[in-house]
């Protein structure tokens, strides 16, 4: 009860704040009156008596605040005038607290960005019930996690460890809904996928595995609920709807719940059909060849992993030695379901950790550098701390002011960092390099994240805010208020100096890179491929996708290639199943026999050549030169004999030289002779890093394909044809779903591992920047502040202003000059190391190095620019009066 | 005037109490009651009183009013909570053992150590 009352007028007196202060300067005023009261009536006049009551009752002002003080004295109370205290000295400093705020933004961002990134890649589990059972196998050799189906099968059937196993393979495929065709990304499932993921749908039903009846059953289409909000509307009704995947009908059965976005994160489908839905008996049948993409299951309760990998095993040695021809040996292993394993995971796991590690450090070096700008303002306020400490306040109460200062800065720090760090992930989210992949990682900064910030936040106030604590526990306020100064001089060579030191070199390092990368970019945008992008569009399709099949295919390809032609505006128009550097996803590398070779394994392969399958006029349209002997003709057909053109780089590899290669013969895996007639000059054809690629083309008359995509060289701007080509191939069919872009945009996303890795080094270069500006900053506001006095002398001497200067910043300019040579230094031989990453970057390149010494010399001036002001207003007397 | 002793401290809060334990006073009131009861012997700044006040409003020992004075002001009374009575007891005992162990050990002659 008592504690209720008390508790009552402590909040009453904290929101009531104004009122009781009008309450106590009200009775202390009628106090004075009543006293003058009794004055006047013992016979002084009106004024004389109210001037007699001021004076004895003494101090107004000091007995008010006492009273106040009496009256209010809650934790709260105290902590509210801390912080206005806090603000209205942070206000006075708007330099140091800019500067402050905006290292601790920048930090704090990083951390917050890094930290979401593992949140939303590593901690954060398959949206799926009892997500920490699940597991996907993964198998010793070759692409890790695939099998084939009837591999698959028989993991399911004979494994004892699981409680069911599921597996799933990625695919694309082209969707009609009855309006616009398009092409999508979908999972093909096993029929209890579902069952064993223990989901439900969110309307209608999932398919199961009663419902698989071989090649081509269950025509079910089970939606992304993502799909069914953008394409559907969240229409219920479109649950029963028929639609066509390549040219098949299928049947809406169901919607997934929205949480559920597939077992693998990197890929997100549109939606899921039965396997055995969308393959024929041949695939489902084949034992060689792993296709499906992973095999995931629930470990039984109380069954290790060990246990379920020696299960497997087992089966797996059964399969070898039952089919030896098909299976070799697999080490099965069990990896957490999701990130792939070994493949996607321990990479991920390792990049992560790296960059959370340098997050870190970034954060304690922020903390570092505001710690001794911290313990400059200590310093500065040295004498006001003496004379408080003199007048009686407590130790306590001063610290507690200058880490209610620290918190206040590393909270709006925190708060900036973490609003510009969330704006950066919701674009990081929604940006989408490769248009042809959903890659959904969803990086949206959830509540953790924000924990995390503020826990972080609060952490850096403290510790850098423990900076001055020694000094003001060990300040003895007599000897300041005599001497003037907290600080000693010292001379030597402080651990925080040397710190500063190394953290300038590595900014002048990353500031080296990233030039490097930038010019290294921008040149590989103009270096040479071997053919010549400019001016032409891609128009990309698979006839497969709109469900043609053998003769069809290049009867279509035909009437295509023709109906392009008549298009006005249109050079030249090719065929190929994949245009080079076009990040198609189709090109593979095939295994081709010198002619002499009668046993083909794997040992004996000549060369893994990347195959393209082309037009005639490909070498045209591309401009990309043949060297010798001949292109293809359209008599170059299935009645022809087999044919290829290769680059000089097989023709090297396979015969020594392209003189030698001409007109000679080389076997393909099959066993199939094909004749060398001509030889192309070398390019690049999946990365720009492609030096020695060896390549073959084949007519597309001898080795056919679905993969059709059609260049067209134009004679002006490109993109102005897309409009033309989109309604020239409706016209030949609507289903046939199209993606087109110019040939130059399609290198862009080539690029973009290069444009990658030069934005990352940019963003630590600056964040390196902003750090190196703050230690300079500490360490020169430092510097002026503890010599003050000498300046000032200085200056009454008639010391001109660069001399005041360089007294005042020599050693910090002396610093940076030096830590800045020597991360340049670095930084031209870390290059060596970008040029894997950027093609053709280089160190030796006159305009990086007047770049990065520019970049420095900017941060130095910055940096200097608020101590050197201070120094330079220096005024003796003033001063002098002071001390 | 010169005769006037300074307070003790700790001792101005004991007196408040005892002055209004004689009936409710305005501030201004309780100086001139601690000043009678005490016939003038005490030397109190007038401003000191008000920290003390608040200081046993907070503590909940007094509480506190607003009414008219005799001069026909507006003012602030106080008087004692049931907390401030039984207080006002306790450091009476105390102060009255104080007194006298001081005033013994001040009395004592040499011949009796």
């Amino acid at each position: 009860m008592k504690f209720l009352d008390s508790l009552r007028f402590r909040i009453s007196i904290l929101f009531g704040r104004s009122r009781m202060e009008a309450e106590m300067e009200e009775e202390l005023r009628l106090h004075v009156q009543h006293r003058a009261d009794d004055l006047e009536r013992i016979g002084l006049p009106r004024a004389e008596a109210e001037r007699q009551a001021r004076i004895e009752f003494g101090g107004h002002v000091r007995y008010k605040e006492e009273s106040r003080e009496a009256a209010g004295g809650t934790l709260l109370e105290s902590v509210f005038r801390d912080v206005r205290h806090a603000l209205r000295l942070l206000r006075k400093s708007p330099g140091f607290t800019a500067v402050a705020v905006m290292t601790l933004a920048a930090a704090i961002g990083a951390n917050a960005v890094v930290f979401s990134a593992l949140n939303a890649t590593l901690l954060r589990p398959l949206n799926v019930p009892e997500p920490q059972s699940l597991y996907g196998l993964q198998f010793g050799e070759g692409v890790k996690g695939a099998q084939s189906y009837p591999n698959y099968l028989d993991f399911r059937d004979r494994n004892r460890c699981f409680e069911g196993l599921a597996a799933y393979h990625m695919t694309r495929v082209g969707l009609d809904t009855g309006k616009n065709p398009t092409r999508v990304w979908l999972y093909e499932v096993t029929g209890n996928y579902f069952d064993i993921l223990k989901i439900q749908p969110r309307i209608g039903r999932f398919f199961h595995a009663a419902d698989e009846q071989g090649a081509h059953s269950a025509p079910y289409i089970v939606l992304s609920y993502g799909y069914w909000h953008s394409h559907f509307q969240d229409d219920p009704g479109a649950v029963g709807r028929m639609v066509e995947i390549n040219k098949r009908p299928f049947t809406i059965v169901g919607v997934a719940p929205p949480q559920f976005q597939g077992t693998f994160l990197l890929l997100s489908p549109d939606f899921f059909v039965p396997i055995v839905s969308l393959e024929d008996a041949d695939t489902l049948n084949t034992r060689a060849g792993r296709w499906i993409f992973e095999t995931i299951g629930h470990l039984k309760p109380g069954v290790t992993t060990a246990q379920a990998a020696a299960d497997f095993n087992s089966i797996g040695d059964y399969l070898q030695t039952t089919y030896p021809k098909e299976n070799g040996k697999m080490n099965v292993s069990l990896s957490r379901a999701g990130l792939y394993g070994e493949t996607f995971e321990r990479p991920l796991r390792a990049f992560v950790a790296a960059l959370m590690l340098l997050a870190g450090l970034i954060l304690l070096a922020a903390c570092a550098n505001l710690g001794s700008l911290f313990a400059v303002r200590a310093a500065d306020r040295s004498r006001e701390i003496a004379v408080r400490l003199a007048l009686g306040s407590s130790r306590v109460r001063i610290l507690r002011q200058l880490f209610t200062e620290a918190l206040l800065l590393s909270l709006a720090g925190g708060a900036v960092g973490i609003f510009g760090g969330a704006m950066l992930l919701r674009r990081l989210s929604a940006w989408n390099p490769f248009p042809q992949f959903p890659t959904n990682v969803p990086l949206n900064p959830d509540a953790n994240v924000y924990a995390v910030a503020a826990l972080l936040a609060f952490i850096s106030g403290i510790l850098f805010g423990a900076v001055p604590v020694r000094q003001v526990m060990r300040s003895d306020p007599y000897d300041i208020i005599k001497s003037g100064s907290l600080a000693k001089l010292g001379r030597r060579i402080t651990l925080r100096e040397i710190l500063l030191a190394v953290q300038i070199a590595i900014c002048a390092v990353l500031v080296t890179s990233s030039l490097v990368a930038v010019r290294g970019l921008l040149r590989s945008l103009h270096s040479d491929f071997g053919f010549e992008p400019e001016n032409v569009l891609l128009a990309d399709t698979d006839l497969d996708m709109a469900g043609y099949e053998g003769e069809a295919v290049p009867a279509m390809q035909k009437r295509m290639l023709e109906a392009m032609r008549t298009i006005p505006g249109v050079a030249s128009v090719a065929l190929t199943n994949c245009a080079p550097l076009s990040s198609c996803g189709r090109l593979s590398m095939t295994s081709v026999y010198t002619d002499e070779t009668s046993d083909l394994r794997p040992s004996t392969v000549a060369a893994s050549p990347l195959q393209f399958q082309i037009s005639p006029e490909f070498f045209a349209v591309a401009e990309m030169p043949v060297l010798a002997g001949r292109i293809f003709t359209p008599h170059d057909d299935k009645n022809a004999p087999l044919v290829a053109v290769i680059n000089q780089v097989f023709a090297r590899e396979v015969f020594g030289s392209s003189a030698k290669a001409l007109g000679r013969y080389f076997k393909v895996s099959n066993g199939t002779r094909l004749q060398i007639v001509g030889i192309a000059k070398d390019g690049k054809y999946k990365s720009l890093a492609d030096d020695s690629q060896s390549v073959m083309f084949l007519p597309i008359l001898q080795a056919p394909t679905s993969a059709s995509s059609l260049m067209l060289r134009s004679k002006s701007d490109p993109q102005r044809l897309a409009a033309a080509v989109r309604s020239r191939l409706q016209d030949l069919d609507v289903g046939m779903p199209v993606f087109i872009q110019t040939w130059p945009d399609a290198l862009n996303r080539v690029l973009f591992g290069s444009r990658l890795a030069t934005v990352a080094l940019g963003v630590l270069g600056a964040l390196g920047a902003i750090l190196s500006m703050t230690g300079i900053f500490g360490m020169a506001a430092y510097s002026v502040s503890k010599r003050l006095r000498e300046l000032g002398i200085r200056v009454a001497l008639g010391a001109r202003r660069n001399e005041v200067l360089q007294a005042a910043l020599g050693r910090a300019i002396k610093l940076l000059a030096f830590a800045s040579t020597a991360g340049l230094l670095l930084g031209i031989l870390a290059s060596r190391l970008l040029a894997a990453m950027v093609y053709q970057a280089t160190p030796r390149d006159p305009l990086v190095l007047a770049g990065v010494v520019l970049a420095m010399a900017s941060i130095g001036v910055l940096a200097t620019w608020i101590p050197a002001q201070r120094a330079l207003s220096i005024d003796p007397a003033r001063l002098l009066r002071e001390e | 005037m010169s005769e006037q002793a300074q307070l003790l401290p700790g001792t101005l809060d004991l007196l408040i109490l005892r002055a209004v334990s004689l009936g409710p006073l305005h501030g201004y009131g309780i100086l001139l009651r601690i000043g009678q009861i005490s016939g003038d012997a005490l030397l109190i700044e007038q401003g000191a009183l008000y920290p003390g006040l608040f200081r046993l409003v907070r503590q909940g020992l007094l509480k506190a009013s607003w009414g008219t004075s005799d001069n026909n002001r507006r003012a602030k009374f106080y008087e004692l909570t049931g907390a401030g009575r039984k207080r006002l007891r306790q450091e009476t005992d105390n102060w009255n053992r104080l007194v006298s162990a001081i005033a013994a050990a001040l009395g004592t002659q040499p011949e009796e150590v």
